[in-house]
């Protein structure tokens, strides 16, 4: 089941991904570091990522931080991915390997339910995550929470980078997985309402968007039952940017002229566009 | 790990980034304590239910005791990735090996399928693994496949990073002839005092009881363990 990725000179590519570099990226990161200089990271989404199971079916929650190292990236980015009708998926670590594996899933997921004349099952895509996970050794940083409901039930997984999984009736992801497990392990009770299970996971959620420097901006919710999805995008905004408190222009006149000389240039304007930067 | 590669003088290779915390970048370990005992028509078999990524507890109430036959079950340690595809694996080959023979499968071919997997591939994986059942031919069995592949039938076994602070109790308190509820006692006393004495094992104590006649699951939460005179 299982080679030395590393040992196979014979064998051409197949398409796919390829590791082969890791072991010299890894020496070549050591040097650079020696010089000053670093290899540019790739993007982690920081992330606080949960879901419980309810009464009805399960809620996914997650905030909408992505960073780049400590600048923020993404202010309002989807870390709740579509799997199939009746499945969701939270993804964590490297934002590309979580956003690439869960779409690869998505679509092997809807060719498996072709095949098989059936809806898709939650324990069919936890399946292929893990193996597909566990084949990459860890090298694919994506810790994902997989749930949904199909014809055996609810369920709720999560799957760790190198390919384990855990079957949980609540459980949280990424950096920010402390803070919100902190909340569920105070509050969860089996079999709560759709409202004050919506509260919970938002609470969870607000934890880590507090308590977490990789997350932050909004709460985005999935609600799954066996009638359907609900998928509450920027279901909540604890995080407002601040109102200034008062005035801190200074009037014109403010500060005294002493001279003033006025050297016309003589420019040609040869072309003006205007670009609006988003600044909500 | 198995994750981290190994080159000769490199650091490890992990993300320096302040907003991953390090029990995030490290690989899920089932810490553990795990354990078997034969007796006179099936085994015991007993495990903790702590998951660790690294200081952080990942899963408290893990089921470390995972089936692979209607008889057969494996008690996993080491990395929690690598023993539950081990265990997916053999669950696969074992079912199809007992179809073809039209007839349950033995504790022993479990166990050497188990073993020919952990030793083919002993440089990449990190899994514990004790194989224990009960089968028609040699009744109760318990075979223990450590990290390196060896296998070995033993009467009584114990795996994990908590075994080391039992083997003085299991050596000096175990007899061959147990009753199967003397058993189940010595299991849930050992259990105890690793849980109590490593950090890497704790939570609930799962035991499982599997003879001819069927499996009997049992947990016992943390305050109804014995209680030990300290």
């Amino acid at each position: 089941i299982m080679m030395n990725i590393d040992q196979r000179p014979c064998e051409s590519q197949r398409g796919g991904f390829s590791f082969e570099n890791s072991r010299r990226n890894a020496m070549l990161e050591e040097n650079l570091s020696k010089l000053g200089y670093s290899a540019p990271k790739a993007r982690k989404t920081g992330t606080t990522i949960a879901g419980i199971m309810y009464k009805d079916g399960v809620i996914l929650g997650a905030d909408t931080r992505a960073t780049d190292d400590m600048v923020v990236a993404d202010k309002n980015c989807m870390k709740i991915h579509y799997i199939a009708p009746n499945i969701y998926c939270c993804g964590a670590g490297v934002a590309a390997d979580a956003e690439i594996t869960t779409q690869m899933m998505a679509s092997n997921v809807e060719l498996h339910s072709l095949s098989t004349g059936r809806p898709p099952m939650v324990v069919t895509v936890t399946r292929q995550l893990k193996q597909l996970l566990f084949r990459y050794q860890g090298h694919i940083g994506s810790s994902l929470i997989v749930g949904g409901v199909d014809a055996t039930g609810t369920h709720l997984y999560s799957i760790y980078p190198h390919g384990s999984t855990d079957k949980l009736p609540y459980l949280t992801m990424g950096s920010g997985a402390a803070a919100a497990m902190s909340v569920f392990e105070d509050r969860y009770k089996p079999n709560m309402e759709l409202k004050e299970a919506k509260t919970l996971v938002r609470d969870a959620i607000a934890a880590g968007i507090f308590c977490d420097l990789g997350s932050g901006s909004n709460v985005d919710l999935c609600v799954i039952t066996k009638a359907g999805v609900e998928y509450l995008r920027g279901y909540d905004q604890p995080a407002q940017k601040g109102r200034k408190q008062g005035e801190y222009k200074y009037k014109p006149g403010t500060t005294a002229v002493l001279t003033k000389t006025v050297t016309p240039l003589s420019l040609d304007l040869v072309e003006e566009a205007v670009h609006l930067m988003d600044t909500k | 790990m198995a994750a981290s590669v190994a080159v000769a003088g490199a650091q490890h290779l992990s993300s320096v980034s302040d907003l991953v915390p390090d029990w995030a970048r490290q690989e899920v370990s089932t810490g553990t304590t795990i354990m078997a005992v034969e007796f006179d028509g099936g085994v015991v078999i007993g495990a903790d239910s702590r998951t660790t990524t690294g200081a952080y507890i990942a899963n408290r109430v893990t089921d470390k005791l995972t089936p692979i036959h209607d008889r057969i079950f494996c008690c996993r340690s080491g990395s929690a990735a690598d023993t539950q595809a081990i265990a997916d694996a053999v669950t696969y080959q074992l079912g199809f090996h007992s179809i073809e023979l039209d007839e349950p499968p033995l504790v022993r071919t479990a166990a050497n399928l188990f073993k020919e997997m952990c030793y083919r591939y002993r440089e990449e994986l990190m899994a514990g693994i004790i194989v224990a059942g009960w089968d028609k031919r040699r009744g109760g069995q318990v075979y223990t496949v450590p990290m390196g592949g060896m296998l070995v039938r033993q009467p009584v076994s114990v795996g994990g990073s908590g075994s080391s602070y039992v083997y003085g109790f299991v050596d000096s308190n175990y007899r061959s002839g147990m009753s199967k509820e003397e058993c189940l006692r010595f299991v849930a006393e050992a259990l105890t005092l690793a849980m109590e004495r490593d950090g890497s094992s704790g939570g609930v104590a799962r035991l499982a009881v599997i003879t001819e006649e069927g499996l009997e699951r049992r947990v016992i939460l943390g305050n109804e363990l014995p209680k030990s005179t300290i």
